[in-house]
């Protein structure tokens, strides 16, 4: 029991009864932790995703106990899968419902630049309609490599400034995308 | 989506449209259903399918022989060999291979492997269904060794790209046969105890019988094979009527139900899993009979030869450069060949011209043929109902939209 | 209860004489040709028949020949108690798709013959709900003729140098 790492508190002053730090260090620690990913696996990655939530890989270990089914209460959308061009406004709509601050992680080769599928019916990334944040390689790729980049989106996640989804570039970012 | 009058023994005038929509957490994959409600019960349903239509039979007539292999695996992804070998064994039919007898068990080892894996995972999401977890994570674990033994052969977990025309690439090492004994050793255990949970459950049993059942002969008409077609009593299985990679020398039973249920359709589909096991010992202990070292067929013309050969030999180089850009004589042809997949019959219709490349590969996929018959069977059901039926067809998006 | 070859050829040929021809056995399946209105007699005939009793359509699909400019609808039916197949089929001209549809036999057509149209544009006559089913709805070529390219020509990201082309 005693190799078990805790989250060590960020730097900052501390005192008889009181602990002084940056807000966005406090927040980033909370969110890091207890991340609520929205599963939207269509196929071959979706079921190596279901050996990563069983308990030989336990992805629940890194607070996502609780995937949401619903986009309104997830932070994390994870798309696992290959996505056709007719499933391209079903995975915008879900993504619109998300409320800001969200992340987006491509898990599999196909969700990420279309994989093996070059074809007339297969988008070739999904970045092609909602901005990704980690871009998670493999055909599909091991459930170790799913959970290396759930902790990419972990750092992103500390480390992310206050004001990020105000600024004129994440604005521009997301106007490129047609997203308001 | 048209709203249906309802009569004058309900308490709506209309019926209400709902959205099983492609994205649902219990539909295992990505496919639509608009159901017209009249409060519980569906009063119909119209299917959408399409949403992870990647083309595989139009990829398949532009890449050579070899490179279809993991196509396939993607097609039912759950048990991918499977679907590997059945390619393998239609091309090898094409071409009159004959495999020796040692491959044929390897690859009866793999099938039946294969096949426990993705009856698991049907039995154990069907659980999550009516709301037991603690099945689902205890199969979950078990497959995580039968992905183990997969990887010690073939290098991957899911998505197999299992053998080659004429065999394996390379053999069965010693840590493979160890760990297949121990799957062999431990595994009843986990079976006996998942049984224990859902057999004779109280729960379990309200749910799922009478719940989803269709009729044989309405199986037949609608083209069923597979579980959901033995559930309802026929006992079809394309390992006894047309028998591959030497099922026939084999002991086995079909397992059969009677009312096509729910119930029977996991029933089935449990047995099938310790009839694999008897399979799997069978085939351990025959190929221990062969002689050792024997992996695929002599068939230098479509098994690329050894790298050591390669650089040594002449003959070895010309086949591997002929093989590798796709030089090879195949024969014009044209054949139908099934194997007994996870789900049903999988047959490839293959035709050949000759060419670097199919002129035309068409898969009889069980999945999209099973699936047709959900609206008919969820009509007049609970939608409670209707989620635990889609969930024992077992209907895998990738063999589905293909 | 197996069925013999040869007698299955001649019964069929005295039903239906000169709408069968080249019957032939690839690999062993029995192959034979119809024209598109005899496609439903000739599976009604198998179907009913109590000596062959072929009541399990397993595939219907089609094949394109743009030599000839020609369709191929191909129907493999099996016999389960006799576990016999046969498979049939019927070339009609690209510029006049149109065929009558199974599903007055088999339910199992149903889809199959969705996907064929989707395909191929092969016009099922009779059938309940003749639209795409696999491809998005909007789409107006038939992407598995010959002439449909594979890849998505609108892709403007793709650098030719690095394909080799």
């Amino acid at each position: 029991m005693s190799d078990i790492k805790i989250v060590s508190a960020p730097e900052g002053i501390e005192g008889a009864g009181f602990f002084a730090t940056r807000l966005d260090k406090v927040v980033g620690l909370a969110r890091s932790h207890s991340l609520w990913p929205l599963p939207f696996a269509t196929s071959c990655c979706g079921i190596e995703f279901m050996a990563t939530m069983g308990s030989h890989y336990d992805f629940a270990r890194f607070g996502s106990e609780r995937p949401s089914f619903s986009p309104r209460q997830a932070d994390l959308l994870m798309v696992m899968g290959t996505i056709a061009k007719k499933m391209g406004p079903v995975l915008k709509q879900v993504y619109l419902q998300m409320a800001e601050p969200r992340w987006v992680i491509a898990v599999g080769a196909c969700a990420s630049s279309g994989g093996i599928f070059d074809t007339y019916s297969v988008m070739q990334g999904i970045d092609e309609i909602i901005p990704v944040d980690v871009y998670v390689p493999g055909c599909p790729p091991r459930p170790e490599a799913i959970i290396d980049g759930f902790n990419r989106i972990q750092d992103l996640v500390k480390s992310e400034s206050m004001r990020r989804r105000n600024l004129p570039e994440y604005q521009a970012l997301m106007t490129n995308y047609g997203i308001k | 989506m048209a709203h249906i009058q309802l009569g004058n023994d309900s308490l709506e005038k209309e019926t209400t449209t709902l959205n099983l929509g492609p994205t649902h957490p219990a539909t295992h994959g990505v496919f639509q259903n608009v159901l017209e409600m009249d409060g519980e019960r569906i009063v119909s349903a119209v299917s959408t399918i399409g949403y992870i239509h990647r083309a595989f039979e139009k990829i398949a007539e532009h890449r050579p022989y070899y490179q279809i292999t993991p196509l396939t695996d993607r097609l039912n992804y759950c048990s991918s060999p499977i679907n590997n070998f059945g390619w393998h064994l239609t091309v090898e039919k094409l071409l009159n291979i004959e495999t020796p007898k040692r491959v044929d068990y390897m690859r009866i080892i793999i099938m039946e492997l294969a096949r426990i894996s993705d009856h698991l995972i049907c039995n154990g999401i069907l659980g999550v269904d009516t709301g037991a977890f603690t099945g689902f994570l205890y199969l979950m674990q078990e497959r995580e060794n039968i992905y183990e033994i997969y990887e010690e052969i073939c290098g991957a977990r899911l998505t197999t790209n299992f053998g080659r025309v004429g065999g394996f690439e390379r053999d069965f090492n010693d840590i493979a046969i160890l760990k297949i004994k121990k799957f062999l050793a431990t595994f009843p255990t986990v079976m006996k105890s998942f049984e224990d949970l859902f057999n004779r459950n109280r729960i379990f049993i309200d749910r799922t019988v009478g719940v989803g059942a269709i009729s044989a002969e309405k199986a037949l008409n609608y083209g069923f094979t597979g579980p959901c077609l033995r559930a309802t009593g026929v006992d079809y299985d394309v390992r006894t009527a047309n028998p591959y990679s030497s099922y026939n020398e084999f002991d086995f039973e079909i397992p059969v139900g009677t009312n096509g249920d729910t119930y029977d359709r996991y029933m089935v589909r449990n047995e099938e899993i310790w009839q694999s096991l008897r399979l799997i010992e069978q085939a351990l202990a025959k190929m221990e009979k062969e002689p050792k070292g024997i992996f695929h067929a002599d068939v230098p013309a479509y098994y690329l030869p050894e790298k050591q050969d390669v650089y040594a030999n002449m003959e070895s180089l010309i086949y591997h450069f002929k093989i590798v850009m796709g030089e090879v004589d195949m024969p014009k042809g044209e054949l139908y060949n099934a194997v007994e997949g996870g789900n049903g019959e999988l047959g490839f219709y293959l035709i050949s011209e000759g060419g670097r490349s199919p002129y035309r590969l068409h898969f009889r996929r069980p999945c999209f043929i099973i699936y047709q018959a959900f609206a008919e069977i969820a009509k007049g059901s609970l939608l409670s109902d209707a989620i635990v039926t889609m969930s024992s067809l077992n209907v895998i998006a990738g063999e589905l939209d293909a | 209860m197996a069925i013999a070859t040869e007698k299955l050829i001649a019964d069929l040929q005295s039903s239906f004489g000169s709408a069968l021809s080249n019957f032939e056995q690839p690999y062993g399946l029995l192959t034979f040709q119809t024209n598109k209105d005899s496609i439903i007699p000739v599976l009604k005939y198998l179907n009913e028949n109590e000596e062959y009793r072929f009541r399990f359509l397993t595939d219907v699909c089609a094949v394109h020949y743009p030599a000839t400019k020609e369709l191929a609808v191909v129907y493999h039916v099996q016999s389960m108690e006799n576990n016999f197949r046969v498979r049939i089929k019927v070339f009609i001209p690209e510029s006049n798709p149109k065929i009558p549809t199974a599903t007055v036999l088999y339910e199992s057509a149903n889809w199959q013959e969705r996907e064929t149209y989707d395909f191929f544009g092969v016009l099922f006559e009779g059938h309940p709900n003749l639209k795409r089913i696999l491809n998005v709805d909007d789409m107006v070529a038939f992407p598995l003729r010959k002439e449909h390219p594979l890849e998505d020509p609108n892709r403007i990201d793709k650098n030719d140098t690095y394909f080799g082309r």
